[in-house]
């Protein structure tokens, strides 16, 4: 699994400068900064955005310019030695997290992701010329525009995609409870005043479909699995908000991988559908109070906290019977604090300020309002909105929280750093990463399913394929990696010439 | 519902003493509430952008996913 996100840009004093070209900036200063010698450029071979998970191509005549994302438009574009792709995507610097295992290391990547994003601001605000750059961490310019935090697990190929359709949309629906980021304003273009706990709720207009940019769909069937595509699929997720607070990304990417491996395993037999999921999304985005009743279609009412507990309870009953006490930490600890999470939104949602965006967000706003008699149309509580997600220490309202301890951590700011240049030792990003950072002279190009090699003596280029994510370890390649000298040498070794 | 009989089994010390604080202590606990949220506010003044209106308009994005 693993999230990618696309960052907020600002230039200061230039509203109007060109995003593509500061994006830009930003990668590039970073690449400069940081890697060693040759930059390896992404390889797009294995790109299919126009393949869908219902079993048809899209043409490409017909897709939006938009969705033609594997067309490398001489963009900033650089893969990094943590085994993640920087670059930038339509018109917002993106971090790309190298795949992982587990929540706690979803969420560890995407912190590094945010710390990658600063020091790469801070370089390119070094340049000579450059002008400042801020980068947010959210999803809406509150003028119309929305960009993503996505999210994406692998999923087996054998798995019905009408069931994951079926099961998942009123889990989608409802998670927000846990995993919204907040926001001032309630509507995509000139916003209504008001608050409400997603910062893309209102931008979902479609149960199922392709499309990313326009029409966004609950469920997203971009089927490019970056991974032998007769085994596996990648779920790629759209919905969800990026969050800052490390517990609402990882209630959301474990709750979700819990519900995902029960619908692999043919577990959920209860139907939850809800009765039109899109406006249900955004009714229960609009009200923070969670009071809200969603309608099933066997007509039961229930609030989406109520809906995730059907969930939970699901969730509990499967790890018991498939795992037992053999259950690990992580699985144990997300049902812990789902659970807990859930029963303390569902009595008081205040009472969870220390732990998820939306309500620690949510706080600042209601004291500012007490304290100031604010409407929710002033530009003050717009700002705190906006400056909740800036990624600087100095100027972060999230980060404010935290370094005063009013936000928990799962993590430290040390295994945030090392993340920033180590790969996961647990799925191919290690040996991506580590070939990158060992032999970065002889990679010409490398993308999730290869490493392409320019090796001294050879003609062509070498491709190296990582179809598989968990080959490529720390426990398969590691020794290989260590005792090869020379890019050569471990070309040599793997295949045996 | 399951979800009912469940005892959170947290770890910080904060969350504990809410979790077992008896009622009488609950007018207490707001104002110590109130004077935190008062102090994160002063804090949060000095960093806030100078011009709210100007910074808000000006933050304008371009397309994404």
């Amino acid at each position: 699994m693993g999230t990618e996100v696309e960052y907020g840009i600002s230039v200061a004093g230039q509203p109007q400068a060109n995003p593509m070209v500061a994006s830009s900036q930003v990668v590039n200063a970073y690449a400069t900064s940081t890697l060693k010698a040759r930059r390896a450029r992404w390889d797009f071979e294995e790109e299919s955005p126009l393949r869908d998970a219902r079993g048809f191509d899209m043409s490409r005549q017909v897709a939006d310019p938009s969705q033609l994302t594997d067309e490398d438009l001489g963009l900033a574009n650089v893969i990094l030695t943590n085994g993640a792709r920087l670059y930038v995507d339509h018109a917002h610097p993106e971090f790309s997290c190298p795949e992982v295992t587990n929540p706690l290391d979803a969420v560890r990547w995407d912190k590094a992701g945010e710390q990658v994003m600063l020091d790469a601001s801070r370089a390119a605000a070094r340049l000579p010329g450059n002008p400042q750059i801020h980068l947010y961490k959210n999803n809406t310019d509150n003028k119309g525009v929305s960009y993503g935090a996505h999210e994406n697990y692998l999923m087996r190929r054998s798995t019905a995609f009408a069931d994951i359709v079926k099961h998942l949309i009123p889990f989608f629906v409802s998670r927000q409870v846990f995993a919204g980021a907040g926001r001032v304003g309630i509507g995509q273009e000139r916003p209504k005043h008001g608050f409400q706990i997603s910062q893309r709720a209102d931008f979902f207009e479609v149960e199922v479909g392709l499309e990313t940019t326009l029409k966004r769909p609950i469920i997203n069937t971009r089927d490019e699995p970056h991974a032998d595509p007769e085994r596996y699929r990648r779920l790629h997720v759209i919905l969800g908000d990026a969050n800052l607070a490390e517990v609402s990304t990882y209630l959301k990417v474990g709750s979700t991988s819990l519900v995902l491996a029960m619908i692999e395993d043919g577990y959920i037999t209860r139907d939850l559908s809800v009765d039109g999921p899109v406006s249900a999304l955004r009714a229960v985005s609009h009200d923070p109070t969670l009071k809200t009743l969603i309608t099933l279609k066997d007509g039961r009412k229930l609030t989406g906290v109520q809906l995730q507990m059907e969930y939970l309870d699901l969730a509990k009953k499967f790890v018991e019977e498939r795992y037992g006490s053999d259950a690990d930490y992580q699985t144990k600890d997300v049902l812990e604090r789902w659970e807990s999470i859930l029963d303390r939104l569902e009595r008081d949602p205040m009472e969870c300020a220390t732990e998820l965006d939306w309500v620690a967000k949510y706080k600042l706003l209601l004291g500012y309002r007490d304290r100031d008699s604010l409407e929710w149309d002033d530009p003050k509580l717009h700002l705190i909105d906006l400056q909740y997600a800036d990624i600087r220490p100095e100027k972060g309202l999230y980060q404010r929280l935290v370094r005063s301890g009013r936000i928990e951590r799962l993590l430290t700011d040390d295994l945030v750093e090392k993340a920033m240049h180590e790969p996961p030792t647990d799925t191919r990003a290690y040996f991506r990463g580590r070939c990158l950072e060992k032999y970065s002279e002889n990679v010409a190009a490398a993308s999730w399913d290869s490493v392409i090699f320019d090796l001294p003596g050879r003609e062509s280029l070498q491709r190296v394929p990582t179809i598989d994510p968990l080959r490529g370890t720390k426990k398969h390649v590691g020794g290989l990696l260590d005792s090869s000298e020379t890019a050569l040498d471990l070309f040599n070794r793997l295949t045996g010439s | 519902m399951a979800q009912e009989q469940k005892q959170p089994k947290k770890s910080s010390e904060t969350e504990e003493s809410v979790e077992t604080a008896p009622e009488t202590d609950v007018n207490e606990r707001k104002e110590a509430l109130d004077s935190d949220v008062d102090d994160i506010l002063d804090e949060i003044d000095d960093v806030l952008e100078t011009n709210a209106e100007d910074f808000v308009k000006s933050f304008i994005q371009k397309g994404g996913q």
